[in-house]
């Protein structure tokens, strides 16, 4: 209870020192905005000597000053975008008034999240980039700034796009190509970029052929190459499935992709039927022996 | 009038004065909060739940800038803040310690619209409008306060458990 009491009389005396403030505010020569890292000055009027303070969350100042005299902040002495209060106390009065640093508008860091990094060939919309764009003190560049990304190193012309960002970020979503391979995606605002390497694989098998041969009371399947829809050979070591249905049983056999092929016997049953597969994909099907 | 007359008398008039105090105080302590709709925020939907979390994770990082500045402790940044943001107020407060003063931050009312929300989920950003009052001490001597209202943009990433507020910056209005 003492203590609510307590921040109760706290709240008022703050209350009390904010009217005040408010009252005694606009007399100092403050600019409204400086661009973060610039030079500049704040006039005062008077004589006298006092203290002047300029704080907010991005920095906090206080220097003793001559009433009467401009005050000078030299290069870099404000680098943190943001609101600034400031105050200059000397003697019996107390002045305050506020301004705004801004980021600097040449870009000079980009954060850029580039996802995934690593999909199948010719997915639509597949890969995102996102930039946020920083100056060089690292401040979110909040200015419009117009980000150009590009999709580029398979075959194929680059896929472009420039977006002009928002509240410091641009975004944009690009589709991966039908070739496999290394691509690299930049971004770029201004004369700085970034580039991430985005992998694409093969996509899903597509037409799945298999042959069949005997070998006396056997048979020897193997598949056409593996490809997916683009004609990209799908990697060694994917799992295809041979499956053999007889009179009264059945037989799997699973066997990774070697060479872009996959190859396997199988005991040469009359009227048997054989399938392949890999993955969800299914491939031909033979009846072996059929009269 | 006697003296146990004057205190069965000022029993009640406390107890309403202290009740006052409480819910003042308990009205003050929380900020008005208002959340714009986020019927537009792109390009990835936005869940109700990540919205509250988002919102409650800003909030909560308000309280920790507050107390880290007023008490000069850039540990008490470490559970709502990371990377540029952290390091830009730990800096302050560095500052602030050398020079003698401190900064107490009384956030009042908030007004919230989150505006983007990246493909991968991996950041959100939202746009404040925030009504403050800042008062600034020095060595221990309460210099002035000061109403500000000032439009904030932060950028939240995720972490194990919770939103950390990344990029923390005002702009002109």
């Amino acid at each position: 209870m003492r203590s609510g009491l307590k921040s109760f009389l706290g709240a008022l005396i703050l209350f009390a020192a904010g009217q005040s403030a408010s009252a005694q505010s606009g007399s100092l020569g403050l600019p409204r905005t400086v661009e973060a890292g610039a030079a500049f000055s704040i006039n005062t009027t008077g004589s006298g000597k006092a203290v002047l303070y300029i704080v907010g969350p991005g920095q906090a100042l206080r220097r003793d000053v001559q009433l009467g005299e401009a005050i000078s902040f030299a290069a870099g002495d404000m680098h943190n975008a943001g609101h600034y209060l400031v105050v200059l106390a000397g003697g019996a009065s107390t002045e305050n008034g506020a301004f705004d640093v801004t980021a600097v508008h040449q870009p000079t860091t980009l954060s850029f999240i580039a996802k995934p990094s690593r999909l199948p060939v010719d997915l639509h919309d597949g890969i995102s980039g996102v930039v946020y764009v920083f100056d060089i003190f690292h401040n979110l560049v909040l200015q419009p700034t117009p980000v150009s990304f590009q999709l580029s190193g398979v075959a194929g012309t680059p896929q472009r796009r420039t977006v002009t960002s928002k509240n410091g970020v641009a975004w944009t979503k690009l589709d991966s190509a039908s070739k496999e391979g290394a691509a690299q995606f930049e971004a770029r605002a201004g004369n700085v970029s970034d580039t991430r390497i985005i992998q694409q694989v093969p996509g899903d098998p597509c037409n799945l052929k298999m042959d069949v041969r005997p070998a006396g009371q056997r048979l020897q399947l193997e598949t056409q190459p593996v490809r997916d829809c683009s004609g990209n050979a799908v990697p060694d070591g994917t799992i295809v499935t041979f499956t053999e249905i007889y009179d009264g049983g059945e037989a799997t056999v699973d066997v990774p992709l070697k060479r872009g092929v996959a190859k396997t016997e199988m005991p040469a049953y009359k009227g048997a039927t054989i399938s392949v597969a890999t993955g969800v994909v299914m491939g031909n099907e033979i009846r072996w022996g059929k009269e | 009038m006697t003296t146990r007359q004057k205190s069965t008398l000022w029993k009640p008039a406390l107890i309403a004065g202290s009740l006052l105090a409480a819910l003042f105080v308990g009205a003050s302590d929380q900020p008005g909060v208002r959340v714009e709709p986020t019927d537009s925020v792109g390009p990835r939907a936005l869940e109700k739940q990540t919205e509250t979390a988002v919102v409650r994770d800003y909030l909560q990082a308000w309280h920790s800038l507050s107390g880290a500045l007023e008490q000069n402790r850039a540990d008490l940044l470490n559970a709502d803040f990371v990377g540029t943001a952290k390091e830009k107020i730990a800096d302050t407060i560095r500052e602030q310690a050398k020079l003698g003063i401190q900064t107490r931050y009384v956030d009042k009312a908030h007004d919230v619209q989150l505006v983007f929300y990246s493909p991968e989920g991996l950041s959100i950003q939202l746009v404040d409008t925030v009504d403050y009052d800042v008062q600034l001490i020095d060595h221990e001597k309460p210099q002035i306060t000061q109403h500000v209202r000032a439009r904030y943009v932060a950028v939240l990433t995720p972490t194990e458990v919770q939103w950390k507020v990344r990029v923390f910056q005002a702009e002109p209005e």
